[in-house]
């Protein structure tokens, strides 16, 4: 795919003698949102982690909005454009919700090297991130302690952070793990509304979420791909029923 | 509320320690004029020891190579007879400044136990360099030929005239460091401290920000050896030594990390708790060490959270 926003190539990670990751190839159209599926240790989130550049790839390459960024490093792909939620909620706990998107924006305003004004009083740093708050819905919960927000109120304040730097690609691990099925409808319904206006890689195990949300999705068994395609197409894949679904429903 | 205790308290200090000169002299008992200045010198050290303990995460167990340094920078040109006090303390801050630098470069890379045995290997290190410096007394140190030299009313021979530009030098600080962990710079090495994965994912990449606040409390802690020189008028290898960085680390423990003022509190209270204590038995430390692990585990910010009240949100 010429157009691609994110085009992963021969793609290999190895753990000693495990292949996490086992050539695979990749390509996330700008405005898709792209799922991928695949039973435990399949090796899904070891290549979110090398997407986000956590993990040095042991071969093969990433091309981002048309520069390689193999060998780049996670802040670097960061301030490319690259934003992320993680499997296991990584917020800054004894921060206030709004501070926590007001460090997001600041990360991408330019150097930090500013010794004497307040941050906390700067609008150019507060009010995107008012606004990425308000945004998930988190408008009325700005000043308290994200530690004491609810788990779901936590997702959502990630998902917030990563909106605010105005991101070319999100990758979300797993964004309704961990939710209750209410939290999680809601969080479907806000994901679909981010559609269209946002490339978006999501890992998830939850197969209502992923067959609403996903122009297209991705099979990942034992470190390969072994299917990509539209919802419908990958439900009707023989080897994925076998590999996957199958399993999921014994 | 909290804010308006805090201020009231911080007020309340500063009070105090700008009265200590006349109420010694009118009771006739310098000691304390001494024993308060030595207090606000390692007010000093802590408070640059907790920008970066307190604030960013770096547990360094070296910040007393940067008293020493900041010593032998004001003995070792006194010692060949240039007593100029700006050079000296100048000389003091840009040679632990740059020793910071270098420590930091290296121990950065590491966290956890490693960083703490690194900076205190490093620590260790320059503690035995000062020993085989024998031109200036090895091991026994050598005795400062006199204090620094500045021009004007600025004396440091008369005591009260030392005690205050120690104490204008404390509050400077503690002005300074607030504008500095609230400004975004502060904001970047508390989030690294917070949660360093989600910094890099954001974009920060905290090194940078954490090395310049290496160098930066580095710079403060050798001006604190270089006040800590003209108040023994003694200096011995024994300043880097790692107790005396297990020192630091307690006023700072005892007194709150993360927060300003509480390392002031913190020296404060060690050091009277040495005086009072070691006049009662020689094993003082016996007594010290049980207060110190009270407070570790019941006062979550130390004494200052303590008479301040705990702001969580102050990260």
């Amino acid at each position: 795919m010429a157009d691609a926003l994110l085009a992963v190539r021969g793609l290999i990670k190895r753990f000693g003698g495990l292949l996490a990751s086992d050539g695979i190839d990749l390509d996330v159209a700008a405005g898709e949102t792209h799922a991928i599926i695949g039973p435990n240790g399949a090796g899904k989130t070891t290549l979110i982690a090398q997407l986000a550049g956590d993990l040095r790839a042991d071969g093969g390459s990433i091309r981002f909005a048309d520069q390689d960024v193999t060998r780049l490093e996670t802040p670097y792909r960061a301030r490319r454009g690259l934003a992320r939620s993680f499997q296991v909620t990584s917020i800054f706990r004894d921060f206030s919700a709004l501070d926590n998107v007001a460090l997001a924006v600041q990360a991408h305003a330019g150097s930090s090297f500013a010794f004497w004004r307040p941050a906390r009083a700067e609008p150019a740093l507060r009010d995107p991130a008012r606004a990425a708050l308000e945004s998930v819905g988190l408008g009325a919960r700005a000043d308290v302690l994200a530690a004491r927000l609810s788990h779901g109120e936590q997702r959502q304040l990630e998902i917030a952070m990563a909106l605010a730097t105005r991101p070319r690609l999100l990758l979300l691990d797993e964004p309704v793990a961990g939710m209750g099925l209410e939290e999680s409808q809601k969080m479907v319904r806000f994901l679909g509304t981010l559609k269209r206006r946002m490339t978006i890689v999501l890992v998830e195990h939850d197969m209502d979420a992923v067959f609403t949300l996903a122009d297209r999705i991705s099979v990942m068994v034992y470190g390969r791909i072994i299917a990509t395609g539209t919802p419908a197409e990958v439900r009707g894949n023989e080897a994925v029923r076998r590999a996957y679904l199958g399993e999921d429903q014994a | 509320m909290a804010l308006s205790r805090r201020t009231i308290v911080l007020a309340a200090g500063c009070v105090v320690l700008a009265l200590v000169p006349p109420i010694a002299a009118l009771t006739n008992q310098p000691f304390y004029l001494d024993l308060f200045r030595r207090m606000m010198i390692f007010a000093i050290a802590a408070v640059s020891l907790d920008l970066i303990l307190g604030y960013g995460g770096m547990v360094s167990f070296g910040h007393a190579a940067y008293l020493g340094i900041g010593a032998y920078a004001v003995g070792i040109p006194a010692f060949y007879g240039v007593e100029n006090g700006w050079l000296q303390w100048g000389l003091a801050i840009a040679a632990s400044a740059l020793a910071a630098a270098v420590i930091g470069a290296i121990s950065l890379r590491t966290s956890g136990v490693s960083f703490i045995m690194i900076t205190l290997a490093f620590a260790q290190m320059l503690y035995y360099l000062g020993i085989s410096l024998e031109t200036y007394g090895g091991d026994n140190g050598m005795r400062l030929a006199g204090r620094s030299r500045f021009s004007g009313p600025i004396d440091l021979r008369e005591p009260a005239v030392f005690y205050y530009v120690v104490l204008a030098l404390l509050v400077l600080l503690l002005l300074l460091g607030r504008r500095l962990v609230a400004s975004r710079f502060g904001m970047v090495i508390r989030a690294a401290k917070s949660n360093e994965a989600r910094a890099r994912a954001i974009g920060f990449s905290p090194l940078r920000y954490k090395l310049t606040a290496f160098v930066i409390a580095g710079g403060i802690g050798g001006l604190a050896g270089a006040l800590l020189a003209n108040q023994t008028e003694y200096l011995t290898p024994d300043f880097m030594h790692w107790t005396r960085s297990g020192e630091i680390m307690f006023m700072v423990i005892l007194g709150g990390m993360g927060t300003l003022f509480g390392p002031v509190i913190g020296a404060v209270v060690l050091l009277l708790l040495e005086d009072v204590l070691s006049a009662l038995t020689a094993h003082w430390q016996i007594i010290l060490g049980p207060i110190l692990i009270l407070v570790v585990l019941f006062a979550k910010r130390g004494l200052f959270g303590l008479v301040a009240g705990a702001e969580p949100r102050d990260g």
